[in-house]
């Protein structure tokens, strides 16, 4: 088989080496546009899984490479003037160029033929020439960019800039340094990889970086801006620069890696095919790990080309796809990153060590158990002996929650089962303000609340708006009662919720006037049945979220248009409420954070309105999005609520309640010790 | 988890003869149900049709579209051909509905593409609003969208095939869905997958034909069909410990002792 590969980085060189002691009749050309000695950036990070694939890829290189390994597990985090140390994870790096070397020695071993400097332009002659063409290219890609339509190929910029140094001061950890400057804050990923350097990578936002001037800086002088900010990290240690120019991250992704026609075969390695941000240090293990998988397959499937190309992608493209998925969470962590530096430190390490998703609180104290003794301790006033922080108690106002667990039921009458499994507080709603308010004809209502014993209950008082009158949801939801059977429905404007629903009244001052008398008095009857916390439903596109929405709320008056406008009416609903709620106890809001449909309200949103709530004096408010509109565009998975949370309780400075499927003891511990969310629904037989 | 067989409804060369044959010995064998595909502009047989017939020489099995292309009818003749094939069954009907993946099936029926999803979920308000009781309903698609249709209006949901892997991961979607819609329990959950046993080779061209409307993807398509006794336990396992309650083991050729031949492999 011939095979020409474009780029020789670590993908390209790998399956050339691969692709030869595979089979010794493969003829195999590598073009690279560079020298052999020119290469960008400084040292790269392996996991421990990695070396497992590369001992068995290809021994010779494989005791090459960890030869001149630079190995630790400690993780440091500088922030607020402490450090913190997490141990047990497990890291190696080499420099890049001693990588590239290792493997450009065994390439000429093997006779693969190398070419350096020459930069390939037209793809398709060089594809008619050979059986198959790799792209290994990189992130910019010739060969993914002849083709871009077949590869259904995705450039985006992932928001930050950053710039990749290095420095002769040698470290003994992964090394994170949060910096507050008056411009925003800065942070450094710094890692050893040989006995004189480290890496040293600094990132901001993209504004931090213009306001800094950055922008407009030249080379030395950003080296110079770098090494007085991180001055007391560095201890008279210098960067140095290796073409080091400030960029933007991409994420590239291809919907197919290949591409089989009369042109030829083609296919894409490395991040060429995909690119994961770089704070989860990743990159080079993949492109190898590509090329160990393209190679193997080529094996699998001597007589056709196509499908070794085909098994390639399959069983690439699931792994890939998982660590796009993280890599996309820690980008986003980062980018953010300055909504946490209120964290108390401890706190601040775990949710930056728990942000791509695959640390967890259970494989942490696996790992690093010491942290996670301070960690929990953190939750309990230092004692030493404590349990994860899902069993920390929570006080809101005069009410104390045993844990931070909470079971949601949706009627009265299954109180007392879900009180009887320990959680710390029993969630039970939407319970009907009034008749006109149920969902179903067997939604609970106030006057059917009762007290109950041995337990702290919440009450979600609601009023169902345009969802109200339908069947009950064990045939599906929004179903319309039949029409003898329905009640008139209420909205601040006369839209059907599906096209099937009836059309609700809009609101006239009558209404509004009733309804905010309705909503204070069952908190008042709440009260007197001894419920505990009482949160007001604005989400769900219920009665009151609807008129936070543009999407449901195209009122004229005074209670719809601009933002504030839009916010009045369930702020005067709120205030008439926390008139007449006991103040010894906590009252809170449910709200949608954002409605996930186009024209509708964006997280930014969701985080402005939560911020007023607050103000409002809410001591708690539970984290929903979507049906605003039925058709709203949600992402499910484990946890998709998560997200919101942290960006409403660490920006909006407000005790956030969430869920979004989290069915285990382990999420909880890793949301509540992360600081993501104070407590956690939790689903599950009740 | 239970295990059905598909009937050859639109695999090249099936006829009249063939499909009543394959529900009769399915019927008498160890499959749980009988499944359709539907496609309209391919040689096939219509799925409510072939249920129907199915439905008069069966009396165990249950009977599924695995999936119906909900759009391509109006909402009343769909609820009326599936209500058909639920009475004519005694009750045994499992209607699987969701917007399929052809453009042209579109085009041939003279419905707009465009709003299918949309068109998809007033069919199943049309559906339900009949108060439909006794027929189970489920849909399939993997979107945010999809699974949210799904939990406002179905009893569970149908995976349209792929790795084991990707069934658990779509269940645990169809499950936040649910949740978040704040259903009652938990949705029934179907997947599927392709087979052949006999000719092996004609059978993976036959997926290669079928979803040639996906370019290259036919290709990985194709390679999913499994093969082998193998591959088959393999498969129905890692189904099974993903939570699947039935799984459609669909043919890929149009021979009559494909069934037995699973059959063995399944014993
Ligand atoms: C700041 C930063 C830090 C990173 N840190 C890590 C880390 O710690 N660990 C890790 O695993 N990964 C890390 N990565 C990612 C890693 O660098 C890449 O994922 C990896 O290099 C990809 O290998 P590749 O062979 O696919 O592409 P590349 O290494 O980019 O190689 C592509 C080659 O193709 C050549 N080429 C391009 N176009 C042409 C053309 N037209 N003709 C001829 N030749 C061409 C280039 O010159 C280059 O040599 C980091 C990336 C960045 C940006």
């Amino acid at each position: 088989m011939k095979v020409t590969i474009v780029g020789a980085g670590p993908a390209g060189l790998y399956l050339g080496i691969l692709l030869r002691t595979a089979d010794p009749a493969n003829e195999i050309t590598i073009l690279e546009r560079n020298a052999p000695d020119a290469t960008f950036g400084w040292g790269v990070v392996f996991s421990e899984e990695t070396l497992g694939a590369l001992r068995d890829a290809d021994y010779p290189t494989y005791l090459e490479i960890t030869d001149t390994f630079a190995r630790w597990d400690a993780i440091d985090i500088h922030y607020q003037g402490e450090s913190l140390r997490s141990r047990g994870h497990g890291f190696s790096a080499i420099a890049r160029r001693r990588l590239l070397a290792i493997l450009q020695r065994r390439c000429a071993e093997l006779d693969v033929v190398l070419r350096f400097g020459v930069e390939v332009d037209d793809v398709a002659a060089l594809a008619a020439e050979t059986d198959v063409l790799v792209g290994a290219d990189g992130v910019n890609s010739v060969v993914r960019r002849a083709d871009e339509s077949t590869f259904g190929a995705s450039v985006t910029p992932q928001g930050c800039k950053y710039v990749w140094f290095g420095t002769d001061l040698v470290l003994d950890a992964f090394t994170f340094i949060f910096r507050e400057t008056e411009h925003g804050l800065f942070q450094v990923h710094a890692y050893p990889f040989d006995e004189n350097t480290s890496t040293f990578i600094v990132e901001c936002p993209e504004h931090v970086w213009r306001r800094a001037g950055l922008d407009t800086m030249t080379e030395q002088e950003s080296i110079a801006f770098c090494q007085d900010l991180f001055a007391d990290e560095l201890g008279g240690h210098t960067l140095m620069s290796n073409k080091s120019v400030w960029l933007d991250f991409p994420l590239v992704r291809n919907r197919l890696w290949h591409s089989a026609n009369q042109a030829g075969n083609t296919v894409l390695i490395g991040d060429a095919a995909h690119t994961a941000h770089f704070t989860i240090g990743s990159g080079t293990k993949l492109a190898m790990e590509d090329s160990i998988v393209l190679a193997q397959a080529f094996v699998r499937h001597p007589a056709s080309i196509e499908s070794a190309l085909v098994d390639y992608e399959l069983e690439r493209s699931p792994t890939v796809e998982r660590f796009q998925q993280a890599a996309g969470q820690s980008a986003e962590y980062f980018r953010r990153v300055g909504r946490h530096t209120h964290l108390e430190p401890v706190r601040f390490a775990f949710n930056l060590l728990t942000r791509s998703g695959r640390i967890t609180h259970a494989s942490l104290s696996v790992r690093d158990p010491k942290t996670v003794a301070t960690l929990d301790s953190s939750f309990a006033g230092g004692r030493a002996v404590t349990p994860p922080p899902m069993f920390a108690p929570l006080e809101l106002r005069d009410v104390r929650l045993t844990n931070r667990a909470v079971h949601q039921v949706s009627t009265v009458d299954k109180i007392a089962g879900a009180a009887d499994t320990g959680v710390g507080l029993v969630l039970v709603g939407p319970v009907a303000v009034s008749a006109e308010g149920r969902i179903t004809p067997e939604s609970s209502t106030v006057d059917s609340l009762r007290p109950t014993t041995g337990a702290t209950v919440g009450v979600l008082l609601s009023h169902a708006g345009r969802r109200g009158a339908t069947r009950p949801p064990t045939q599906g939801v929004d179903l319309p009662l039949p029409a003898d059977q329905a009640w008139p429905l209420l909205a601040p404007s006369t839209l059907p919720y599906t096209p099937g629903s009836a059309v609700p009244k809009a609101m006239d001052a009558d209404d509004m006037a009733s309804v905010r008398t309705a909503f204070a008095d069952a908190a008042r009857k709440a009260a007197a049945a001894g419920l505990d916390l009482a949160l007001l439903d604005l989400a769900q596109g219920h009665l009151l979220a609807s008129f936070l929405s543009p999407l449901t709320n195209k009122r004229d008056d005074e209670y719809g248009g601009s933002p504030e406008a839009r916010l009045r009416y369930p702020l005067e609903v709120l205030a008439a409420v926390r008139e007449v709620w006991p103040e010894d106890r906590p009252l809170g809001i449910r709200l949608t954070v954002a409605d996930w449909a186009r024209g509708g309200l964006t997280e930014d949103d969701g985080v402005s309105m939560a911020e007023r709530f607050a103000e409002a004096g809410v001591d708690l408010i539970q984290i929903s999005a979507g049906h605003t509109v039925p058709n709203s565009q949600p992402e499910y998975r484990r946890g998709y609520l998560t997200a919101l949370a942290d960006r409403v309780r660490n920006e909006a400075r407000v005790t956030t309640l969430v869920g979004g499927y989290l069915t285990t003891a382990d999420e909880v511990n890793t949301i509540i010790g992360a600081g993501r969310a104070d407590l956690c629904v939790l689903e599950g037989p009740c | 988890m239970r295990i059905g067989i598909g009937l050859p409804n639109t695999t090249p060369g099936a006829d009249g003869t063939l499909l009543l044959e394959w529900a009769r010995r399915a019927d008498a064998g160890p499959f749980s149900s009988v499944a359709v595909l539907d496609r309209l502009v391919y040689d096939s047989i219509e799925p409510f049709a072939a249920l129907s017939a199915a439905a008069a020489i069966t009396s165990r099995v249950r009977l599924a579209t695995m999936i119906a292309i909900g759009p391509l009818r109006g909402a009343a003749m769909l609820a009326k051909q599936a209500e058909a094939v639920n009475t004519l069954s005694g009750n045994r009907f499992t209607l699987g509905l969701a917007v399929g993946a052809r453009r042209d099936d579109y085009t041939a029926a003279g419905v707009d593409h465009r709003t299918r999803g949309a068109t998809l979920s007033e069919q199943l308000a049309y559906l339900r609003g009949r108060g439909t009781d006794g027929m189970q309903v489920l849909v399939g698609g993997s979107s945010g969208p999809a699974l949210q249709r799904m939990a406002r209006y179905a009893d569970g949901y149908a995976h349209g095939g792929g790795p084991p892997r990707a069934f658990a991961s779509a269940a645990t979607k169809a499950r936040a869905a649910w949740s978040d819609l704040g259903r009652p329990g938990e949705p029934a959950l179907w997947g599927q997958g392709y087979f052949a046993l006999g000719d092996t080779e004609r059978g993976t061209d036959y997926l290669r034909d079928y979803y040639s409307f996906t370019g290259p993807f036919a290709t990985q398509i194709a390679a999913g069909n499994l093969t082998t006794a193998r591959a088959i336990k393999d498969f129905v396992r890692g189904y099974a410990d993903a939570g699947c309650e039935e799984l459609i083991l669909l043919p890929t050729v149009s021979d009559i002792h494909e069934v037995e031949r699973l059959a063995e492999v399944l014993d």
